[in-house]
């Protein structure tokens, strides 16, 4: 039973059963846990991987579908040191909450930019289905706008990789201690200490 | 993979330093597997909140779970704040409830719900950190050779207020540790904050977008083996017999157990083998009393609390409700449904055990380690003593993970079958969707009485359904009443109405079917508030008032909720001519001890279909810790909440819960989330919830808007299912 597969730039030799998902070879054989069990049934996307580039659902993808050719990239392998556009945008939104979706979402939309550089919301809405529990979704799409920009050379990541985040556009936040008139309507971008 | 360190995250440029250096603390360097020795005060250990390291590392000791909520990095804000030390140096860890055991509770509280892992601990934490700064400008001062009265603390460094000269933290933590602790210190007045109310970046978030981040169903010990489980569908069944011969045989199996009276579970080499082999072990339960439970039992027990004089219990009253209604110029009358929720973390229940005859450890994604360790305490057979729970990040909680440790249990006693194997008992959806603690189920019927005027004199409230309590709490119960039932409703305190209303009669019909109940983020405001602020419409319109003005009549004594609600009207432009095609919903609360308000826009697409645009939402915290983690709590608890309201159902029947996954309990999609607009607006002097309040206002809200955009008035939950409203 053992067969080789191509993970991340290697390829490595499994011993599985042939039935087994993808995403237990993954897990459970070569200890690539990034990659999450949400659902099982191809219904919640936190298993997304992508085989020859395109996103997969690994939970109900047995190691029987998968060719010696095909190159199947996890979250550990989307980028040398967390800096693909939309991992850079995520760090500057402070997307995740608890992040067990994470993986999946980041994979699902590291695809879609992959193979659509400046997704409208409309592309987003119809390619985008993975469930987020903590309700990410709001800077999920900023994110992937941002993304867009950051692929496109309109920002850098230095400018982001401050201790404040980037998402300004959907808070008011009354400062109190910014003394004088309570109700100003204070982007909290003007009250970074 | 068998050198994790648990409890820890650190930032980046302290990956190298930290695991490079010596003298690291306790928990940093707390290999899974072992049990280091516990009691002992570390060498840098300045005080039980706070760990300072030779090259001015902080290492800040958090008893609450993160669990995506943010609370983890508002804490150590709020520690650092006091501590005034460098920001850029602060990393954090999660000490033991078996260590706090032995140090008597020194970090007090591990419970994360009911918002409170802010507000609940705010005054120990900054006093932690205050103690730890008063020890190290005493150090600093006897090693600059001043008083410490004339010396400050600034950035990491002590100085002195003459020569200026300045020594850094890390050269004197240890000898502050030596120092006797203040017995009273001073916090620093609000407007003195540097860190607190600042938008700053979570300390959590790096390792999860590169898959590093751990979680407990990610867990991987040496010689570990893997269980799946399966309990009996219908709750209260058991276990009558099972073959397991039939699957020995499979690879991978080790074994197959029997878990307390109800469940089976297969231990094998890998999950998804222990999986394969569960689902062919042919198995017999013996179901119980409640075999034949229907929907149909549950939903005829509720009717029938709706006007029963029976098990009532009244949570709040004033003025004569009876007398108010017979002399009404008009009565409204409605009754509203809402249906059993599951929690649906994102991550399976999961815990992985190890037990032998006299040492038992959990390793554990919980909301409350202290209640986990007395789960596997009492599973395991031990004094708490010989115990012990490493919590893990966990994949979302919502309530499910605080009060009931059914995973951690099970899979104590299926690691009691191999002495001395660590083994991870890992769910699947199916069991998480079938055996959950879930949102309860209730029924209310509002009848509301008008005056000439056309605004609100009389409303009774009558709530039937589950107490949460009365499974799960039992002794909270005051004389048989559960005071959580009226949760947004209450007379006063943090949970209070956000109404005057003259006469007022808010009560409850106990009826509490074999369903396990849990807390639920947001838990009885969700229902209450779609009751409340829905019918308050129905009554506007019966009186010819617009919503906010109809609203704004009761609100005289209620200037903090009138405040959000007001900031949620003006930011929306209600009342003046909204945008072609937008309609418009209020609606208000106060829950968690914070002040809420949301206003809902709806349009109606070309196919008829209600498109969820945007929602205003605005919460007074009293004191808001990082505004940008708000705007995150909001809008994520907003997909929870609309997620409930336009799909979430769990129905019972044959006694057990008839949904088993995403495909029959759908969880809103990104292209149904409407923009979300947060106002923040601390109005100081008090600490309130921010990761529950909104879920409460998001439902009635939109309901609101999608009456004004269609005439439609839902009454029942989820409405993709009790009505015609199509979403797009
Ligand atoms: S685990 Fe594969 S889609 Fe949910
Ligand atoms: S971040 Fe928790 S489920 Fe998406």
């Amino acid at each position: 039973m053992a067969k080789k597969i191509h993970v991340n730039g290697k390829l490595v030799t499994v011993s599985a059963d042939d039935a087994t998902p993808l995403l237990w070879v993954l897990r459970e054989h070569l200890e690539l846990t990034g990659t999450k069990f949400g659902c099982g049934i191809a219904q919640c996307g936190a298993c997304t991987v992508h085989l020859d580039g395109q996103p997969v659902r690994s939970c109900v993808y047995p190691l029987s579908a998968i060719t010696e050719n095909q190159k199947i990239t996890t979250i550990e392998g989307l980028s040398e040191d967390t800096n693909h556009p939309i991992q850079q945008a995520w760090a500057a939104l402070d997307t995740p909450q608890c992040g067990y979706c994470q993986s999946g979402m980041i994979m699902a939309c590291a695809a879609l930019l992959d193979s659509n550089p400046n997704p409208s919301d409309d592309d987003i809405n119809s390619t985008i289905t993975n469930i987020c529990r903590c309700g990410t979704f709001q800077r999920v799409r900023e994110g992937i706008h941002l993304a867009a920009e950051i692929k496109a050379g309109k920002k850098v990541a230095k400018e982001m990789n401050s201790e404040q985040t980037e998402t300004t556009n959907a808070v008011e936040f009354f400062d109190p201690n910014a003394a004088s008139e309570q109700s100003s309507n204070a982007l909290y971008t003007e009250v970074k200490a | 993979m068998s050198t994790h360190t648990i409890a820890v995250s650190r930032r980046r440029f302290l990956i190298s330093t930290g695991a490079a250096g010596a003298g690291l603390s306790l928990g940093m360097m707390l290999p899974i597997g072992a049990h280091a020795a516990k009691s002992e005060k570390q060498p840098d250990e300045v005080n039980a909140w706070v760990v300072i390291h030779p090259d001015d590392t902080v290492v800040v000791r958090i008893a609450r779970s993160e669990m995506g909520q943010g609370t983890l990095t508002g804490l150590v804000q709020m520690v650092a704040e006091e501590l005034e030390c460098n920001w850029d140096n602060v990393s954090w860890e999660y000490p033991t409830p078996g260590q706090s055991l032995e140090r008597n509770r020194v970090w007090g509280n591990f419970s994360t719900g009911g918002s409170q892992g802010i507000r609940g601990s705010e005054k120990y934490v900054r006093e932690g950190g205050a103690i730890a700064r008063t020890l190290l400008v005493e150090a600093g001062a006897n090693k600059l050779k001043d008083k410490p009265a004339d010396c400050y603390a600034e950035n990491g460094y002590v100085i002195s207020k003459r020569s200026k000269k300045k020594v850094r933290f890390g050269e004197i933590a240890s000898d502050a540790a030596q120092l006797v602790p203040p017995t009273e210190v001073t916090l620093k007045d609000p407007k003195d904050w540097k860190l607190i109310g600042k938008p700053i970046k979570r300390l959590d978030t790096q390792d999860k977008l590169n898959g590093k981040q751990v979680y407990g169903a990610d867990l991987k010990l040496p010689g570990m083996l893997n269980a799946s489980i399966k309990a009996c569908p219908v709750f209260g069944g058991t276990v009558a017999s099972f073959d397991e011969s039939k699957v020995m045989k499979l690879p991978g199996v080790k074994s197959v157990v029997k878990v307390d009276d109800n469940a089976v579970a297969v231990i094998a080499d890998t999950w998804w083998q222990a999986k394969t082999a569960l689902d062919q072990l042919p198995i017999k339960w013996n179901e119980g009393p409640n075999a034949n439970v229907s929907q149909a039992d549950i939903e005829k027990s509720l009717t029938e609390g709706l006007t029963s004089d029976k098990d009532v219990f009244v949570g709040n009253e004033n003025g004569d409700v009876n007398a108010g209604l017979k002399s009404a110029a008009k009565v409204v009358e409605a009754t509203y449904h809402y249906p059993y929720q599951n929690h649906a973390t994102m991550e399976p229940m999961n815990a992985t055990a190890k037990w032998t005859k006299d040492r038992c450890e959990v390793w554990c994604p919980t909301q409350n380690g202290e209640t986990a360790l007395a789960a596997a305490a009492d599973a395991a057979g031990l004094p708490q003593e010989q115990c012990d729970v490493y919590k893990i990040h966990l994949g979302g909680g919502f309530g499910r993970r605080a009060s009931s440790h059914d995973y951690v249990r099970q899979s104590v006693l299926i690691a009691k079958a191999m002495p001395g194997t660590p083994i991870k008992l890992l769910w699947t959806r199916e069991e998480d969707m079938q055996h959950g603690h879930y949102h309860p189920v209730t029924k209310a019927r509002m009848v509301g009485g008008l005056n000439k005027e056309g605004y609100l004199d009389s409303l009774h409230m009558r709530i039937s359904g589950q107490s949460i309590v009365a499974a799960i709490f039992p002794n909270f119960l005051k004389d048989g009443k559960d005071p959580f039932v009226f949760q947004g409703m209450m007379a006063e305190g943090d949970q209070a109405i956000s109404y005057g209303i003259k006469n007022l009669l808010v009560d409850h019909a106990m009826r509490n079917p074999h369903v396990p109940p849990g807390f639920w983020r947001g838990v009885n405001a969700n229902q209450n508030m779609v009751y409340m602020e829905s019918f308050l419409d129905e009554l506007a319109e019966a009186g010819s008032k617009d919503p906010l003005d109809f609203r704004r009549n009761l609100m005289k004594d209620h200037p903090k909720s009138l405040a959000v609600l007001e900031a949620v009207a003006k930011k929306s432009g209600w009342g003046q001519k909204s945008p072609k095609g937008i309609h418009r919903g209020l609606a208000v609360c106060n829950a968690f001890g914070s002040y809420v308000a949301a206003c809902a826009e709806v349009s109606v697409d070309k196919s008829g279909a209600v498109v969820l645009e945007r929602i205003v939402a605005a919460t007074d915290p009293g004191h808001a810790v990082n505004p940008q983690q708000i705007e995150a709590q909001v809008s994520g608890s907003f997909v929870y909440g609309l997620s409930a309201m336009l799909y979430g159902e769990c129905t019972v029947k044959d006694g057990h819960i008839e949904q088993s996954n995403f495909h029959d309990f759908p969880s809103l999609k990104i292209a149904q989330m409407p923009k979300v607009d947060t106002i923040v607006m601390p109005s100081g002097g008090f600490w309130g919830g921010v990761g529950e309040p909104t879920i409460a206002v998001a439902a009635p809200a939109v309901l609101n808007a999608i009456y004004a955009a269609t005439g439609k008035r839902v009454r029942q939950l989820p409405l993709t299912k009790y009505s015609d409203v199509k979403i797009a």
